[in-house]
């Protein structure tokens, strides 16, 4: 008897639990669904679900179009290194911020945490001013540094604590033992803040991956296009193609679950973390 | 030695953060600066010409410009159905994930997905679905449900256009705030709910007097990060009707964009982009002074 009413109460959950994730994981399932058919049959009408005929033409299309594999290594050389100096810088910085005490401290950190509450797309246009200013317009590293600019005061803030976190005692023993602050720095504060810096690097590469507007707005030439602009291009070029622009968008995602395979070992908790801005 | 020791305590720290504060000084605090300089200007970007202060004339253009106030209502009618829309689902998926008693693990996950996808895919997909006239949502409300007679032109009238953008501000933020309430419904002690049901609670009962006054601190967390999202809004209108159309789903960002990088009048663009960042501000400052610590960064 108990159990009985145990089941009866449980089903209709799971039932509304499936049907929520159906709501969920649907557009992505339409769009992988519509990625595997060749182009003739993506507007077919009534829609089919599951392709009757699945091809991967659309990927080879899509891998072997103007300029792609191109547009793949702008945007793995734009990710790479501004994930690789967010890390670094914001690491620094934060750890600063946790170990040192200065004058002005947190007049600074006032000001990084007043700017962090400043979305980044209502700087959009003195930022394409100071790039042109710059000479920094249709150069991929035009877009590393304002990548950069831009994560350093949410990471610095997010490492902080971490930093302030690690015990003292070990510095003092590494300081008796002849290390310098920079040694202490990255043989110690920076391996232990190892998962820290893991959700720092994930978010950071994601949000570089698939950065946008800016990219959009500061690269004209398109042999210096990422991927995202690229994508967003080859769907005006394409007009009905669309199994083509979904397989151009999931070889996309290919990095981005890589570096989340790679560094989810290290990766505790804080799925909330990278939500903030984005 | 180069520096005394005590020259060199003094200036190691900001031998760690030259490289971080450089950065955020050039390319971030300094841009900042500079758009509200050229906000009081009729910017002229080309060289060779002269830009010429005129004061607030930017902003009070902006109070008798018809398409501003559309794209502040715009926004504010993304505003006033998202969040509430976000909150009440997310609420909803978090009840129904704590209520089961195996798998919220996967759900989770997957409910979260859309939250982790680039807005470009989704806006994409979302573009995709709303097609006309044989768009797949077209295509469950005429032949599968029959609500309708006609494929509905989605995108390309201004009743309709908006929708879309509606239903992608929902979809995509349900997970977020998800997974906070599910991480602060966990924290309520057991015990005073069963305490409530003993003396007779019935679960509505329970949720609103016992549930929601104990996480009402991530109430107002979620509640305010996502007003700021939600004024925030651009990339979905960008990408999925370009503000079109005829200018009629305009938001306030999207309208700054356009205005700068579509008919170069980077002095309005920026004014109004500065009218934006002062009701941002002012709600984090709301935010902060609300909340002491957030429970979830």
């Amino acid at each position: 008897m108990i159990l009985k009413r145990k089941w009866t109460k449980t089903i209709p959950l799971y039932i509304l639990a499936i049907l929520g994730a159906v709501i969920m994981i649907f557009p992505f399932l339409w769009m992988v669904s519509n990625a595997f058919k060749a182009d003739v049959f993506v507007i077919e009408y009534p829609p089919k679900l599951i392709p009757e005929d699945p091809s991967l033409v659309n990927f080879v299309e899509a891998w072997s179009s103007n300029f792609f594999q191109l547009y793949f290594r702008n945007s793995t050389f734009v990710a790479i290194l501004s994930t690789l100096g967010t890390v670094l810088f914001s690491a620094m910085t934060a750890y600063a911020f946790a170990r040192f005490q200065f004058k002005g401290k947190e007049v600074i950190f006032t000001i990084m945490m007043l700017v962090l509450m400043v979305p980044d797309i209502i700087s959009i246009i003195p930022r394409f001013y100071v790039a042109k200013s710059l000479g920094m317009r249709n150069s991929l590293w035009g877009l590393i540094v304002f990548y950069i600019a831009g994560s350093v005061p949410l990471n610095t803030f997010l490492l902080r604590g971490f930093f302030e976190a690690q015990p003292r005692e070990l510095e003092d023993a590494m300081t008796i033992d002849g290390a310098g602050p920079f040694g202490i720095f990255f043989r110690m504060a920076m391996p232990l803040a190892a998962p820290a810096l893991a959700t720092v690097t994930i978010f950071s590469f994601l949000g570089n991956w698939d950065e946008y507007v800016w990219a959009l707005t500061a690269i004209d030439d398109p042999l210096k296009r990422t991927l995202p602009v690229a994508i967003y291009s080859f769907q005006g070029q394409h007009g009905t193609e669309w199994g083509l622009v979904f397989a151009a968008m999931i070889i996309a995602l290919v990095p981005v679950v890589i570096v989340f395979l790679f560094l989810q070992k290290y990766f505790t908790g804080g799925m909330t973390t990278g939500a903030l801005k984005g | 030695m180069l520096f005394s020791h005590k020259t060199q305590k003094r200036i190691l720290p900001f031998l760690f953060m030259l490289p971080g504060l450089i950065f955020f000084f050039v390319f971030q605090l300094f841009p900042l600066i500079k758009g509200f300089q050229i906000s009081f200007y009729d910017w002229q970007l080309l060289p060779g010409r002269v830009s010429e202060f005129i004061g607030f004339d930017n902003y009070l253009r902006a109070f008798q410009d018809q398409v501003f106030w559309r794209a502040f209502k715009n926004t504010l009618v993304y505003t006033l159905v998202t969040v509430p829309g976000q909150m009440i689902l997310g609420m909803l998926a978090a009840l129904l994930l704590t209520s089961l008693p195996k798998g919220r693990g996967i759900f989770r996950a997957i409910y979260y997905i859309p939250v982790i996808t680039s807005w470009l895919i989704v806006s994409l997909v979302i573009r995709y679905l709303f097609q006309s006239p044989q768009g797949l949502v077209n295509y469950f409300l005429v032949e599968v449900f029959h609500i309708v007679d006609e494929p509905i032109a989605w995108l390309r009238q201004a009743k309709t256009a908006f929708v879309p953008i509606l239903i992608l501000g929902v979809w995509k933020g349900i997970g977020w705030n998800m997974v906070i309430y599910i991480a602060a419904l966990l924290g309520i002690p057991s015990e005073l709910k069963e305490a409530a049901a003993i003396d007779g609670a019935n679960g509505w009962q329970r949720f609103w007097y016992i549930t929601v006054p104990l996480i009402s601190p991530t109430l107002v967390f979620t509640l305010v990060m996502l007003l700021i999202g939600g004024f925030n809004v651009f990339i979905s209108v960008y990408l999925i009707t370009g503000g079109g159309p005829m200018q009629q789903t305009e938001v306030m960002l999207s309208y700054a964009y356009h205005q700068a990088f579509d008919f170069l009048d980077f002095g309005y663009g920026a004014a109004l982009s500065y009218i934006m960042a002062v009701l941002i501000v002012f709600l984090s400052v709301l935010q902060l002074k609300f909340l002491r610590k957030p429970q979830e960064i």
